[in-house]
């Protein structure tokens, strides 16, 4: 019996040490990842890199300049489109998607926040880049912006939700229509949220490469044009990673260190504003 | 639904109907309009990639799921060794993950204290947010030499009689792409595990600890009650490892074949259109693509739309981290 105590004990604190290691484990494998790309990124990153234009293989000096300003395009492209439909189809499922109707469509919406982005980028592809009859940064932008919408709306639904009732009866008790209380009270209350929502989607898609290989593609030279191709930092990414030169192996590694930078300083941003909104 | 928001929604329905305010109506028209844009793509993609594979699919029929050739120059296509490698990578991922995920949210909800579990699972969330071409620039430079140098060889000493670890491994093949794969799920699986356990009663884990279980027992049954919303993390972790495309297009060799050996390179669908759409020279090889794409969509919906209802049960319809 005493044994049997021992034992039944013996396995609870090794379970509890197990889950502990697992979270360890998890930690270290994120920190690893990160310290490399600091480490190895650092090697190739100075200013030069960040305004100079891409060179040919050989030639010292190149950078990233077009890569940065085309990822900028690309998101704004994006936000442009993806934010407004977000937040108005968020706010319907907020303030009359309570019935069935409300849940199937938040069931496809849901869904379509588990759809590959390469199937977006193929979808795209069909929808604009085959009737415009050439790639560009605006096919590109839409491609974001479909996998952009689902995670706004879903997000600025939960964030006006948490807006309290009193709040709309108080607006309805003062004679407001109901589309001024949604919009001026409602949603103003929940802006907070609605934005730190649209940031996390914005440091989403800022990550994604898959929509943009059949969109976007890649322009080696500086571009603003929307209905041409437009380079973007992941995909220089994944292009230097594949080449056989050490020298773009490097570039890559930098241009990985400045694209991680740039969404981790979104996330961890919208970490420490949420905290002290909430506590 | 609390007895507030009810009482609320029958004063705005009763200022929409009995005032008839058309700026009401039009707001309420609108908003549903974008609502519907959003969720109308989901069926728009299937319409557009349906009319785009009829190539490929008047020519092959349903045989091309189990076709194993892949031949763009005798326009001969099937999608078995790709299907076969979306499955097996992703496989090996759920093999590595689950137990760390659920690990790590038995220990976020049931052990660590509030300051430790909130930055901890912060943290796990950021595994997230790192670019799939990210996990694959490290795959490719740092985990596959690391794994063909060092832990490869040591499996193949112990179990190398097994077909599953036979030949020589160069580091890009299904193996490595299940390993990087197991990273990037883990968040996903965590977060959502971690919802469901925090969702269901306390009660009976607590009676439990009353009537003299260890912490493990009562542990142990708040996951028994949660089972079913672990069971829809996992299958959602699955949906996002199944589509994954660009890490797993950078680590698993891209050579379709169908080969015993985890070791071996392998394709999967994603990757398959990743690098073959744009130089599809001919319309049938566009279509094989697409055709596999439509695979890919109906597979990721089947498997979202199942764990979507599962957690939902568990988290009784609020939808508590099951976007995340």
């Amino acid at each position: 019996m005493h044994n049997y105590l021992k034992r039944r004990k013996i396995l609870s604190s090794s379970m509890t040490l197990i889950t502990g290691l697992f979270s360890v484990f998890a930690i270290c494998a994120l920190l690893l990842i990160l310290g490399y790309i600091a480490l190895t990124g650092a090697r190739a990153l100075n200013i030069g890199f960040l305004v100079n234009m891409p060179k040919p293989i050989g030639e010292p000096g190149g950078g990233i300049a077009n890569a940065i300003v085309g990822t900028l395009i690309l998101i704004s492209i994006a936000s442009v489109i993806g934010l407004p439909v977000g937040i108005l189809g968020g706010l319907y499922l907020a303030e009359f998607g309570s019935n069935r109707f409300g849940t199937v469509l938040r069931f496809l919406i849901d869904t379509l926040t588990g759809v590959p982005s390469i199937i977006v980028g193929v979808f795209a592809w069909t929808v604009m880049v085959r009737p415009m009859g050439h790639f560009s940064a605006l096919a590109g932008g839409v491609s974001l912006a479909i996998i952009m919408m689902p995670i706004v709306a879903r997000t600025t639904e939960e964030m006006i939700r948490l807006v309290p009732q009193s709040m709309r009866e108080a607006a309805l008790a003062l004679g407001a229509p109901v589309w001024r209380m949604s919009l001026g009270v409602v949603l103003r209350a929940a802006a907070g949220g609605v934005a730190t929502g649209a940031m996390l989607a914005i440091a989403r898609i800022a990550g994604e490469t898959a929509p943009l290989l059949f969109t976007a593609l890649s322009y080696n030279f500086m571009s603003t044009d929307l209905n041409q191709p437009i380079a973007s930092l992941t995909y220089q990414i994944y292009y230097y990673a594949q080449s056989p030169y050490e020298e773009w192996h490097a570039m890559a590694w930098a241009a990985t260190l400045v694209l991680v930078t740039m969404i981790l300083a979104i996330n961890i941003s919208v970490k420490i504003l949420t905290r002290q909104r909430y506590q | 639904m609390s007895p507030a928001s009810a009482n609320t929604r029958r004063l705005s329905s009763f200022f929409l109907k009995r005032r008839g305010r058309l700026a009401d109506q039009l707001f309420k028209l609108i908003t549903l309009l974008f609502a519907l844009a959003i969720a109308g793509l989901v069926v728009l993609m299937i319409v557009e990639m349906a009319r785009d594979s009829t190539l490929s699919f008047d020519k092959f029929g349903p045989s091309f799921i189990w076709r194993e050739v892949w031949d763009p120059v005798r326009e001969q296509f099937g999608a078995l060794p790709f299907i076969y490698g979306s499955a097996v990578s992703s496989i090996i991922g759920l093999i590595i993950a689950v137990p760390v995920s659920i690990g790590v949210a038995v220990f976020l909800v049931e052990h660590a204290p509030r300051s430790l579990s909130t930055p901890i699972s912060f943290l796990v969330q950021l595994l997230a947010a790192i670019p799939s071409v990210v996990y694959g620039l490290w795959g490719i430079f740092v985990l596959a030499p690391l794994l063909r140098d060092t832990v490869y060889p040591r499996i193949q000493s112990a179990f190398g009689f097994l077909p599953l670890f036979k030949g020589k491994p160069n580091g890009l093949g299904l193996m490595t792409a299940g390993i990087i794969l197991s990273i990037m799920i883990m968040p996903i699986v965590t977060a959502v595990a971690t919802d469901v356990m925090r969702a269901v009663s306390r009660t009976q884990p607590e009676a439990a600890l009353a009537l003299g279980a260890t912490k493990w027992e009562a542990t142990w049954i708040v996951i028994q009650n949660a089972r079913s919303g672990i069971t829809g993390a996992v299958i959602l972790g699955l949906g996002r490892a199944i589509g994954e495309t660009m890490a797993v297009t950078m680590v698993i060799g891209n050579r379709p074949q169908i080969s015993a050996s985890l070791f071996d390179p392998s394709y999967t669908i994603a990757s398959a259109i990743a690098n073959e759409f744009t130089e599809a020279t001919t319309e049938t090889y566009r279509h094989a693509l697409v055709e596999m794409g439509l695979i890919l969509f109906v597979i990721t919906f089947v498997i979202n739309a199942f764990a979507r209802l599962l957690v939902w049960g568990v988290t009784r319809g609020e939808a508590k981290g099951a976007h995340a």
